[in-house]
């Protein structure tokens, strides 16, 4: 019992960085119905510039005390800050033009920024693995169960974030422009919602959230790579269309049952199979369900 | 008079001033862009351990390139853009010989490439010319359409077609070494095997549309490459199969020995006649998925796969029965996936998981869309641009002598083919030849205009 108690807590930790990166692919594709094959390298790129904040800073300010908070606090706060730039930029020189363009075309492009982001940090940063040292080490004993220190600190901020997010999407105009323009991207604009930037500030919200994962993901491993950014980025997709693609909270709950297929897989049955063992599941799940467990299913008008 | 020049200077004052300011904005940009990723970079010191150095000279390149690039498109590109789109005239169409023949040149082009090699760069010499470029990129024209029946036909959006093509591989390369079948006995079921897989994909997936298809197709892929790498006991896992029997012509075998091709001809002994081989033999391959695909086209099934690619419900309410016209693009597609496997296998006399990762099927895909969907020719000119500049990067030596002696093009390959990849899609979104024309019509072919009609719904 114990043991699976804290596979539990190993898988929701896990889902809760993956559910972090789902919510980006998930806005986006509910918004202007595209698959942001990007989303995965922004990730990498949130968390390799955490990794660089971490390297400058923690020999000026130390990682004794409340240093440590300031710490994780300034890596969280960059990471945000640039992969937001990157997500917009990317946004208005790749994505922007060829809206109202042939379906496939917005995807293949995508595609494109995901082997360029990657292919750019590994040209910039190096191929190598980059370790750092332990930012948080404390392990709680709470009945048997050991939580460490970094488990807490990903699920809390996982926590606050969403429950920021949740109240700006469901009680901010911003959020009620974001979601008209999900709704009916015409009608939104005839209503004076100005939808390109609805659409940026959509972008800039979930690089936002794939930086704090990204941030957390580095802090939970130790390690950032240029290919980091491809089978989380893959898991989080497989996490949104889980959960309903275009839902946010099925995006959450898509990200926190891969997050636990895999551990308890992992824990029960042999680990080389645990990303097979999350694709299976996701295929049965959309043969029974074509829509998703929380998505609305889709009503086609002739 | 006067007013007018007084207008366009006040004009072009106006412009500078733009361009200076978007100019110094995407600065800005850059500049948050790049500070951390190119004006610092990681590196581990002799102790593992990770330090940081500064690079402000290449951020400051970064930051100015931008500023002035933006600068430039500001005020030189846009209205040059703007002015030429005003004065655009009525365009006449009149094909040169050349692309009326385009056709004929090419396939006579090909025919006599590899003896064009042998002749301009010696027996050795064309050994790179014919295999990285001939073979290679006619690997992926055939890879690309054969998943062109599955998207550009049937507009099933298939992001796992590697699985097919390591499923020929590993078919020819297991059934060879356990069981001694020679490669004309094993192209075929290899062909068969990858269709039944491609069966198998395509009964789960039925009921599934668009972005859905595309994920689980993507985890078939990516499933299919878990289990070769994790079946250790029969694939070898990731040290994968090597020593593969080489493909024979008529039971001629391509080696040293006495009964072999180069000792029964009289020729000095090279492996360029294997490979001027392989050339022929993927040639053959590509035409005969060319052929197919062309004949498939003007039959009932070619018809339903396109009418199931422009509108799902009226094929159904038409009569077509969509489960069968579904699997069969399916089967099809990743039938000519195993082929161009088992072909690969026999080439490279070893396969691994690694050849076939979902960057593979990413970059097939993407021929297949820059190609301009359902164009066999535009896919093959996306395949000769794609393929073959990236694999040009190899060659570029010459870079060394101007950005110093560390600098090397391959790290850049996928670099720019990814930016290609984007900005091909940015200037041309419907692909190198984009136009579709209609394949049945009423005595005149009109042309579809392609904003009214969708596609890839899957």
């Amino acid at each position: 019992m114990e043991y699976f108690v804290q596979q539990l807590v190993n898988g929701l930790t896990l889902g809760s960085i993956y559910g972090l990166v789902a919510i980006g692919y998930t806005m986006v594709y509910g918004i202007i119905g595209m698959v942001n094959f990007a989303h995965g390298d922004i990730f990498m790129l949130g968390a390799f510039a955490a990794l660089i904040v971490f390297l400058v800073l923690s020999p000026i300010i130390g990682l004794a005390g409340v240093a440590v908070l300031v710490l994780l606090l300034a890596m969280l706060v960059v990471a945000m800050l640039v992969t937001s730039l990157w997500n917009w930029t990317i946004e208005r020189v790749a994505y922007r033009p060829l809206r109202g363009s042939f379906r496939l075309a917005p995807l293949i492009t995508a595609i494109g920024m995901s082997i360029f982001l990657s292919n750019f940090i590994q040209v910039a940063q190096g191929p190598r693995n980059k370790p750092i040292p332990g930012l948080v080490n404390n392990v709680y004993n709470i009945a048997g169960i050991s939580i460490s220190l970094k488990q807490i600190v990903i699920m809390v901020v996982t926590a606050t974030l969403l429950a920021v997010f949740w109240y700006i999407v469901n009680h901010t105009p911003l959020g009620r422009a974001q979601r008209a323009t999900e709704q009916d991207r015409k009608m939104a604009a005839l209503l004076g919602i100005d939808v390109d930037r609805t659409i940026s500030i959509t972008f800039i919200m979930g690089a936002a959230l794939a930086a704090v994962a990204g941030s957390m993901y580095l802090i939970y491993y130790g390690v950032a790579s240029y290919n980091d950014g491809f089978v989380p980025g893959v898991k989080a997709f497989t996490a949104a269309v889980l959960g309903g693609i275009g839902s946010l909270p099925g995006a959450v709950l898509g990200g926190l049952l891969i997050g636990l297929i895999e551990s308890l897989w992992s824990a029960y049955f042999t680990i080389a199979y645990k990303d097979v063992a999350t694709f299976a599941i996701l295929a049965f799940v959309l043969i029974f369900k074509p829509s998703g467990l929380l998505g609305r299913p889709e009503v086609e008008k002739v | 008079m006067a007013e007018n020049i007084q207008n366009s200077a006040r004009q072009d004052d106006s412009l500078f001033q733009k361009g200076i300011k978007e100019g110094l904005f995407a600065g800005a940009v850059s500049f948050g862009m790049f500070l951390l990723y190119i004006g610092i970079v990681t590196e581990q010191n002799i102790h593992n351990e990770l330090v940081y150095r500064f690079r402000w000279g290449a951020l400051a390149a970064f930051v100015l390139i931008a500023a002035v690039g933006r600068f430039l498109i500001v005020t030189v590109a846009q209205p040059w853009l703007a002015a030429r789109k005003a004065n655009a005239k009525p365009k006449v169409e009149e094909k040169g010989l050349f692309r009326k023949h385009f056709l004929k040149i090419a396939l006579v082009f090909l025919v006599f490439y590899p003896i064009l090699a042998v002749t301009l760069a010696g027996t050795q010499g064309s050994l790179k010319y014919v295999d990285n470029f001939g073979i290679q990129i006619l690997i992926y024209v055939m890879l690309a359409w054969g998943l062109n029946i599955v998207v550009g036909l049937a507009g099933l959006l298939d992001l796992g077609y590697v699985a097919f093509y390591a499923v020929g591989a590993y078919s020819y390369a297991l059934l060879s070494s356990y069981f001694g079948l020679s490669f004309w006995l094993l192209l075929p079921i290899s062909g068969i095997l990858a269709a039944f897989w491609g069966m198998i994909l395509g009964f789960p997936v039925l009921r599934l549309r668009g972005d859905y298809l595309a994920i689980v197709t993507l985890a078939f892929g990516e499933i299919i490459r878990l289990v070769l790498i994790n079946w250790t006991d029969v694939t070898k896992g990731t040290f994968g199969i090597s020593s593969i029997p080489k493909a024979t012509l008529f039971g001629i075998k391509f080696d040293a020995s006495k009964e072999g091709f180069a000792a029964l001809f009289g020729l000095a002994p090279s492996s360029a006649y294997y490979k001027i081989f392989l050339f022929y033999l993927i040639l053959a391959l590509c035409l005969l998925t060319a052929y197919v695909t062309i004949r498939l086209r003007r039959m009932p099934i070619g018809r339903a796969w396109e009418a199931l690619r422009e509108d799902e419900i009226a094929c159904r309410a038409l009569g077509i029965n969509t489960v069968t016209t579904k699997l069969t693009a399916f089967a099809i597609g990743a039938m000519f996936g195993g082929f161009a496997g088992s072909f690969f296998a026999a080439r490279q006399g070893f396969v691994s998981p690694d050849s076939f990762i979902f960057m593979e099927s990413a970059i097939i895909l993407a021929i297949v869309v820059l190609g301009g969907m359902g164009s066999l020719v535009g896919i093959a000119i996306a395949a000769v641009v794609m393929i073959g500049g990236t694999e040009l990067l190899r060659e570029m030596e010459f870079l060394k002598h101007i950005f110093g002696d560390d600098f090397t093009p391959e790290l850049y390959r996928m670099l720019l083919f990814g930016a290609a990849m984007v900005l091909v899609m940015l200037f041309k979104p419907r692909g190198f030849v984009g136009s579709r024309e209609p394949t049945a019509f009423l005595k005149e072919r009109k042309a579809v205009s392609s904003s009214f009609t969708k596609e890839g719904h899957g």
